[in-house]
């Protein structure tokens, strides 16, 4: 990781494929703009594991939200962060692991991502509070781990199907 | 963020006519929106068959659409895509919205009640 030579090219990617496994390395700085075009990235660096649609969507979905949330919260009062993503694909499932030096999740821990109750009239619907409820819900194995200044976010996505 | 529309003679279709509904546009999109409903007829439709992804960012600003429009008014959506189907499925917004499969259908049955 060098990420002194990336300020300019604002995004760094290595990808490596061999036969049915594969690892995608992904370097951005820490702006919404950064993480539409590091998807734009993903996307095209798995483009030969010819996964389905519905693959796709979830790991760009999921990838989406854990990114962003890097960004409007763990990045919050500070707009020059950078974020690893790793990306290790084998056996029918995605391996995913982000790191940022920004803040520490509140209290240390994984927001818990539960059901937003609907049950409410229109004027109370919540208008937030979905990602976290999202990366739960289509992932496995979520952990999270705060060491020195860095956060480290892992998880396991299964594939339903490859085409 | 480029929004169109066309009215009709009770109705308001809006086509979102960009590829994703995201943290990058998300408030735009609000918005934008909330002009034309604001100035927009008793129905309004939101066409999002141009879109391709949309985030919780996304959903939480058509949601705010929804809460934002006028109490007599009705906000339907159409012609979902898969992938922004399931994020409407995952959260149960589903349940909370009309979804057409298409615009011209949301157009029909607006027409057939009435």
């Amino acid at each position: 990781m060098r990420p002194e030579k990336i300020s300019d090219v604002s995004l760094s990617c290595d990808t490596q494929f061999h036969g049915e496994d594969g690892a995608l390395r992904l370097i951005i700085p820490a702006n919404e703009r950064s993480v539409r075009r590091g998807l734009q990235t993903i996307k095209s660096g798995m483009s030969d594991l010819r996964l389905s649609q519905d693959d796709w969507s979830t790991i760009e979905l999921v990838v989406a939200e854990v990114l962003n949330n890097i960004v409007e919260h763990a990045y919050r009062e500070h707009g020059d962060g950078l974020i690893e993503t790793h990306l290790d694909y084998s056996k029918g499932a995605l391996y995913c692991k982000v790191i940022d030096t920004g803040c520490q999740m509140p209290n240390g821990q994984l927001p818990d991502g539960a059901q937003k109750d609907l049950n409410c009239q229109i004027a109370d619907l919540p208008e937030g509070g979905f990602g976290w409820f999202l990366i739960h819900q289509l992932t496995q194995d979520l952990n999270y781990a705060r060491q020195e200044n860095r956060n480290t976010l892992s998880f396991r996505l299964p594939f339903n199907r490859a085409i | 963020m480029k929004l169109n529309h066309k009215d009709f003679d009770n109705a308001r279709v809006v086509t979102v006519c960009e590829n994703r509904i995201d943290a990058v546009c998300a408030i735009q999109f609000k918005d934008e929106m909330r002009k034309l409903t604001d100035n927009g007829p008793t129905h309004v439709v939101l066409d999002m068959s141009q879109v391709e992804f949309l985030d919780s960012s996304g959903l939480g600003a058509v949601v705010a659409v929804l809460k934002a429009k006028k109490i007599d008014q009705l906000l339907e959506l159409a012609a979902l895509q898969p992938a922004v189907q399931k994020v409407f499925h995952l959260t149960r917004m589903d349940t909370v919205f009309s979804i057409h499969d298409n615009a011209l259908s949301a157009i029909e049955g607006i027409a057939d009640a009435s």
